[in-house]
C-alpha cells in the first residue's frame, strides 16, 4: 500500500470504485478514460492517475486484464470459437487477442482451454464474481514493457556469430 | 442453535446511512442499536436468521486511532474489504425490487452453475454477491 492510497479521500476512492466496476460489468465494452473520468466524477484529467494511485495499475491496464480473465473464463466454459471469444471480449482483431493473450498469461487461447478444462476445478463452489477477481492476471507492467523484456535477443546479447 | 458464530460486522462510513440501506433496501431488522459517547454498537438482523446479527461499525476513536481509522475507511471505499454473500429464493426479483429502491448494482443477474446471482454494493462500498438458493 502506497502512502498515496490512505491519503486519498474515501469518498473519492468510492467513485473511482464505480469505474472499476463498470468495467468488471462490461470489459468488452470500450472504457476510453473521458467516459471512466465521467463514472467517477472526476476531471478527466486527474482519473487515469487517481485511479492508478487507488487500485495500483492504470485504468487500461485493469481493463485488459479483466478482459482476459474473462476470455479465459469463456475458454473454459464453452466451447465458442476462439474467433466468437475475441470479438466477445471487445478485442476488434483475433492478432491482437491473441498476441495480447500470449504476452499477458504466456500461452495461447487454445493451449488455456486445453489446460483450464483438465483441471477440473471446483469452481461451482466459489461465487462466481470471487472467481473472476481470483482469476484475473496480475500484470505489474505495460504490456509491451514484458513484450520487451521477454523478446530474446532484442535488448539482450547478441550470439555470437561463428 | 447455543454455540456458534452470532455477530459478523462490516465497516461502514455513516451508521445511519448503513441502517437505511440494510433495513429500508434490504429488509434487515435492527437488532442492537446502543450508543456509549461517540461510539455506537449497531447490529441488524435478517429477518429470516434469528440467530445471526451483522455489525454495522465505523471505524475511528476510541477503536481506532486517525491514521488506522483513515487507512480501513479508504479500504471500504475502494472495495477492498472480504467478499459478503446473500442467498435469496429469487434473484431476479429481489434485483429488480432492490434496484427499483435504488440500490447499486454492479453486476445483474446471470444464469450459471445451476443458479443466478448478482452481484451489489452497500453505500460504503462493501461488495455483496446475491445469490439464488439451489432446489
Amino acid at each position: 500500500m502506497s502512502a498515496g492510497t490512505v491519503t486519498q479521500n474515501p469518498e473519492l476512492l468510492r467513485r473511482l470504485l464505480r469505474a472499476k466496476d463498470r468495467m468488471d460489468a462490461a470489459p468488452e465494452e470500450a472504457w476510453p478514460v473521458s467516459r471512466l473520468a465521467d463514472v467517477s466524477g472526476v476531471a478527466e484529467a486527474h482519473f487515469a492517475r487517481s485511479f492508478k494511485v487507488a487500485f495500483g495499475v492504470p485504468p487500461h491496464r485493469y481493463l485488459l486484464t479483466r478482459r482476459i480473465e474473462r476470455a479465459t473464463t469463456l475458454l473454459r466454459d464453452t466451447d465458442l470459437p476462439i474467433t466468437e471469444i475475441a470479438y466477445r471480449t471487445g478485442w476488434q482483431s483475433l492478432g491482437t487477442f491473441g498476441r495480447t493473450f500470449r504476452d499477458i498469461t504466456g500461452k495461447s487461447p487454445g493451449e488455456i482451454r486445453e489446460d483450464e478444462r483438465a483441471a477440473k476445478r471446483e469452481l461451482d463452489r466459489v461465487p462466481a464474481c470471487i472467481v473472476s477477481a481470483a482469476e484475473r492476471p496480475d500484470l505489474t507492467m505495460a504490456v509491451s514493457e514484458k513484450r520487451r523484456r521477454e523478446a530474446p535477443g532484442i535488448n539482450g546479447p547478441r550470439k555470437e556469430e561463428a | 442453535m447455543s454455540q456458534g458464530v452470532e455477530v459478523v460486522g462490516l465497516y461502514v462510513r455513516d451508521q445511519d446511512e448503513a441502517l437505511a440501506f440494510y433495513v429500508d433496501k434490504l429488509g434487515f431488522r435492527v437488532h442492537t442499536d446502543v450508543r456509549n459517547g461517540n461510539y455506537r454498537w449497531l447490529t441488524v438482523q435478517h429477518p429470516d436468521q434469528p440467530t445471526f446479527q451483522l455489525g454495522l461499525f465505523t471505524p475511528g476513536p476510541p477503536i481506532h486511532d486517525a491514521a488506522t481509522a483513515q487507512t480501513l475507511a479508504a479500504m471500504v471505499a475502494k472495495g477492498a474489504m472480504p467478499p459478503l454473500v446473500l442467498v435469496v429464493d429469487d434473484c431476479r426479483a429481489a434485483c429488480e425490487r432492490m434496484s427499483a429502491s435504488g440500490v447499486e448494482f454492479t453486476q445483474e443477474p446471470i444464469d450459471r452453475y445451476g443458479t443466478v446471482d448478482a452481484g451489489f454494493r452497500d453505500p460504503s462500498g462493501n461488495g455483496w454477491k446475491m445469490i439464488q438458493a439451489r432446489r
